[in-house]
């Protein structure tokens, strides 16, 4: 085994393009497991940690840039204002060890539907950016980087450079149902995003599909609820009901499995109930935000 | 391949280090620092846990060469002076009775001197949640709890305990 350590991201992706069986690594969390279960022998690794670039957090004016090498920990030092519910996810990786570690581009890379960070950033839209040396810098939604378990959209030759998180619009909320309470893998988890300006809902399901889902069916029953009872600007209370109907679809969305964590069945029911206590927590923090604003 | 890391202030190499091998391996197999545990190499377990530059992290998560100049800071480098000599948070481990078997308490006491480092006086939820990442599976925790109080309680009346030993171990 080969181990490279390039140090800036040209190099990286030079490299890349010379030896694409060259797995990446930054973070270890998933590689190292691995490696050091003889489950992998890849003919190289490709240290991404000395590379400054994957390593920033950079805000624009609608959105902000996280490198795909920043872990999990700055993340919730430096974002909980700007993306909550990803940071509401990063709170629930692993452990302090595996958050001081662990990256969104290695959530990405390793492309498993049970990526704690990928159910929010499918939520609020977010964009991850790739790039070779060949063809320069692409665009990937995040909702459509898994194509199925542990692959993903990215070319042999590509690396992902950083992801592209709009700033809130309104409230989000994050949910995951694991074993116990720490260092565990979801049984399900849940995203929600509002975004109030555009008077859409968006969410993210994981660990209950192939891939990383969303439920449009349940975003259209929100928004037309929502708009039918004037509540966008009223603000007033969610209609009885609204929720509860919000989690079944969100649950009828999802095309969960029955495996060693959990079953199908029960997966839909975590998920109906971990929507419906989503939107109703995001929405009343919008109603106390703006009352306490009026 | 060779590696070169600093690790509690001294420098330490190693020849012919296969690339695949963990930070972890290094250290026990080659540098001849057997403190940190193997236990469930998957970052699970929490034994190997190690400071690299500052940062809490499993040392069986990072692979040797991404470790290549880092400042490492293991348990060895938190005993008392001399052979035997006991630091203050495994003083606090050993009167509180928070050692049981022992294989967890090496990754703990490089989390808790992380931790009260950072958080003098860490409540119980705090520190629970700081120390999610260590696993012991005799004491239950409970003990393990009250050490942390203890060390941080001895620190902040200026009373930490460290204990030079001797050669001869003890009865």
């Amino acid at each position: 085994m080969d181990f490279l350590q390039p140090t800036t991201l040209d190099a990286a992706l030079a490299l890349k393009a010379e030896r694409p069986a060259a797995v990446p690594i930054c973070g270890g969390t998933d590689l190292m497991v691995d490696i050091n279960f003889d489950r992998e022998r890849p003919e190289a690794t490709m240290d991404l940690t000395r590379i400054d670039e994957l390593g920033v957090i950079e805000r624009g004016d609608d959105h902000v840039w996280i490198g795909a090498g920043v872990p999990y920990l700055q993340i919730l030092a430096e974002l909980a204002e700007d993306t909550p519910g990803l940071c509401m996810a990063a709170r629930t990786v692993g452990s302090p060890q595996i958050r001081a570690r662990g990256t969104l581009g290695g959530n990405l890379g390793t492309a498993s539907p049970a990526g704690d960070a990928l159910p929010p950033l499918v939520a609020c839209g977010a964009v991850a950016e790739v790039a070779s040396t060949e063809r320069g810098r692409r665009e990937i939604p995040v909702r459509d980087f898994i194509v199925r378990p542990r692959h993903s959209a990215l070319e042999p030759d590509e690396l992902i450079v950083r992801v592209r998180v709009p700033h809130a619009r309104g409230p989000q909320q994050f949910g995951k149902v694991g074993q116990r309470n720490a260092m565990v893998i979801s049984i399900a988890s849940f995203g929600l995003a509002f975004d109030l300006e555009g008077r859409t809902v968006g969410t993210g399901i994981g660990s209950a599909g192939p891939v990383i889902l969303d439920a449009p069916s349940a975003h259209a029953h929100v928004e037309e609820t929502f708009g039918a009872a004037g509540l966008w600007d009223s603000g007033e209370r969610m209609p009885d009901g609204v929720a509860k109907r919000f989690g079944e679809l969100v649950g009828e969305a999802a095309s969960p499995i029955d495996d060693v964590r959990g079953t199908a069945r029960y997966r839909r029911h975590a998920l109906a109930v971990l929507a419906a206590r989503s939107i109703t927590w995001a929405w009343e923090e919008h109603r106390q935000t703006k009352g306490s604003a009026a | 391949m060779k590696v070169v890391y600093t690790v509690n202030g001294e420098r330490h190499e190693a020849e012919g280090v296969w690339p695949g091998a963990s930070l972890l391996t290094v250290l026990r197999d080659n540098m001849g620092l057997p403190g940190s545990k193997n236990a469930c190499e998957q970052g699970e377990c929490g034994s190997c846990s190690v400071l690299m530059d500052g940062e809490l992290v499993c040392a069986c998560l990072v692979q040797a060469g991404q470790a290549e100049g880092r400042d490492i800071r293991t348990v060895e480098g938190l005993a008392g002076e001399g052979d035997g000599g006991v630091g203050d948070v495994q003083q606090a481990f050993l009167d509180a009775g928070a050692v049981q078997c022992g294989f967890c308490t090496p990754g703990l006491i490089v989390a808790v001197d992380h931790l009260l480092a950072r958080d003098p006086a860490p409540t119980d939820e705090d520190l629970r949640e700081e120390l999610a990442g260590n696993l012991c599976r005799c004491t239950g925790y409970v003990k393990i709890i009250d050490a942390v109080h203890l060390a941080a309680s001895r620190r902040a009346a200026g009373t930490a305990v460290t204990t030079t030993g001797s050669a001869t171990p003890r009865p």
